[in-house]
């Protein structure tokens, strides 16, 4: 409780600070971000666009990949199976991000290049490479969660639809699916959530150059990034730039805090329903 | 019996076509094109597993790959260097990591068991106040690891602790970060002892501290122990929070948790190797990632294994 209280304060009160100097308008339709040059610009929308590119990859590769494995897990795998691969994904949850990050720039991107050689490749650094390997980080969440969710159907309405005469795949996609839908919406929502803040990978894969741009492999720099990059510079206290940091951090921490509530407000209702 | 001969040849006929029909219509009688799709279905879900199986492994093996020429036990036991990446270790790094590490330990279990038994074994759910605390708790979970960074920037190093970039600094900070994790964790594992077990204690005569102390903590601590282990393996492979709140100067000595001349971890050195030009410190970096992940993931099998192991008791 404090902790929140603590965070909502000290994300707060420089950004009071921030915006005394720097207009709430100019901050939120600028298209322009660059707070530490002379003249400064503070237009957040390069680096929240940046975040949504990264975020999009991500899931575009994380929700295909990640429900997948839920149905196997829960309605295809043999018990034995399903208690080696579950395990399996869930110590995979605990990568740390520094490492995908790595693997992203020194890996993903050279592999990429090559199998997509027409795709106008430039610097090290690519939004897409980022997104796609925060969907690396963030399938073991969907995987996990939605199996949680799809394996809480009662047996009785998989057995109700076989009686019927459907067909496997049937059962999974027109009885489980939908019976497990806010559990599954729940997990992507948090994924989503997670997408939002992660930090490591983007700072490494993605890049330090504030562009207003949807580009698979142009550079961008998400609001982590930003945060990221500024803190690990010298600020002297009290400047605007150190100002800035706390005003991007609100707005990013009100953003996820948004995607959690619908996450567990959904997660609820999909526990009151099969308890 | 003869005069009926071949009126019985035809009715044993006609039943067993009827019988094969029937059977293959409610066994095997699913139309081509449903078993096509099934088929098609299946391969599909077996891909996705697979490709997400697959991108991690390579993750892995990449790291392996890429380190393999700096894998030794020097890279354990030599200090950190700017000029010759080929002789330089994680030393310093790692013993910062487990300082920290220390601390978060130090202050996650006792704050986090504390909170869960006052959660679980005392607090009235249907008071407002303890169910504003149950979803603030579930919403910190999830709160980006580079928030508590702000957090610790604003209010420890600066602010009213006003520690300074000091390794204590980081410690409180990871402490915060995991504390939600511990004391969720802590919960589920306080909620899965049957209530039998309390009211057996209560009829003994037990006060409800007693019953806590001596049958619901004993019985939970396998659970309890997971979750601390999986808050710990998180802490310890952040980097975010850290970046921060001080950890990104570079050392090359041994940190001490209130020495205010910098202090490193395993992961921003890891992270400070990969930004660098060279492809040596790339190299070094790699093999800073196989030794992090040994650890992390040892830790998490641990965990896992655990649970799964004490998953029904009862």
């Amino acid at each position: 409780m404090v902790t929140t209280t603590a965070i909502v304060i000290s994300l707060l009160e420089p950004s009071i600070d921030f915006f005394g100097q720097v207009s709430l308008k100019e901050f939120l339709f600028g298209t322009a971000w660059a707070p530490t040059f002379t003249p400064p610009e503070f237009g957040v929308l390069p680096i929240v666009l940046a975040t949504m590119v990264t975020s999009f990859w991500g899931l575009l590769v994380a929700i295909p990949l990640g429900l997948g494995a839920a149905i196997y897990l829960s309605e295809y795998a043999s018990p034995r199976a399903r208690k080696t691969i579950k395990p399996t994904l869930e110590v995979l949850a605990g990568v740390p991000t520094v490492a995908i990050g790595f693997f992203a720039l020194f890996f993903m991107r050279p592999v990429l290049e090559d199998l997509l050689p027409f795709l106008p490749w430039s610097g090290p650094q690519a939004a897409g490479v980022a997104g796609l390997a925060v969907g690396l980080m963030i399938v073991p969440i969907i995987a996990s969660l939605s199996e949680d969710a799809m394996s809480a159907v009662p047996t009785g309405l998989r057995e109700a639809a076989y009686g019927l005469g459907a067909t496997k795949m049937r059962v999974a996609t027109r009885v489980v699916l939908p019976a497990a839908l806010s559990g599954i919406v729940a997990s992507i929502v948090l994924a989503t959530s997670r997408a939002v803040g992660e930090t490591m990978i983007v700072l490494l894969a993605a890049g330090a150059s504030p562009n207003l741009t949807v580009g698979f492999t142009e550079s961008v720099q998400t609001m982590t990034a930003f945060i990221g990059q500024t803190a690990t510079g010298d600020i002297a206290t009290g400047t605007v730039t150190y100002y800035t940091i706390f005003a991007v951090g609100l707005l990013l921490f009100l953003m996820t805090l948004i995607l959690n509530m619908i996450s567990i407000r959904l997660v609820r209702r999909f526990h009151e329903a099969y308890d | 019996m003869a005069a009926l001969g071949p009126q019985a040849e035809r009715t044993r006929l006609a039943a067993a076509g009827a019988r094969s029909v029937t059977r293959a219509a409610i066994l095997s009688g699913q139309p081509l094109k449903d078993v096509i799709k099934g088929r098609i279905f299946y391969a599909l879900l077996l891909l996705a597993l697979g490709l997400a199986l697959l991108g991690l492994a390579a993750l892995i093996l990449d790291a392996v790959i890429d380190g393999r020429s700096m894998l030794s036990l020097d890279l354990l036991t030599n200090s950190a260097s700017r000029i010759s990446p080929e002789t330089a270790g994680y030393a310093n790094a790692i013993y910062g990591t487990i300082l920290l590490i220390g601390g978060v330990l130090v202050m996650t279990v006792p704050i986090g068991i504390g909170s869960a038994i006052y959660l679980e074994e005392y607090a009235d759910r249907t008071k407002w106040w303890n169910r504003v605390v149950e979803l603030n708790i579930q919403n910190l979970a999830a709160v980006p690891s580079i928030v508590y960074g702000i957090l610790g920037l604003a209010f420890i190093v600066r602010g009213p602790l006003d520690l300074g970039f000091i390794l204590f600094a980081g410690s409180i900070t990871l402490s915060l970060l995991v504390l939600p994790t511990v004391i969720i964790a802590a919960r589920e594992a306080i909620r899965a002892v049957p209530p039998s077990i309390r009211e057996g204690s209560f009829a003994l005569g037990a006060t409800r501290w007693q019953t806590v102390r001596r049958q619901v903590l004993p019985a939970a601590i396998p659970g309890i122990a997971t979750g601390v282990i999986l808050a710990v393996s998180r802490a310890a492979g952040e980097t975010a929070p850290l970046l921060l709140v001080g950890a990104a100067t570079f050392v090359t000595f041994d940190p001490t948790v209130f020495g205010d001349n910098g202090y490193t971890a395993l992961p921003v050195m890891i992270f400070n190797n990969a930004k660098q030009a060279q492809p040596e410190f790339h190299v070094l970096a790699a093999a800073g990632i196989v030794v992090m992940l040994a650890v992390i993931l040892l830790m998490n099998s641990f965990a896992i294994w655990l649970r799964n192991r004490y998953e029904q008791r009862w």
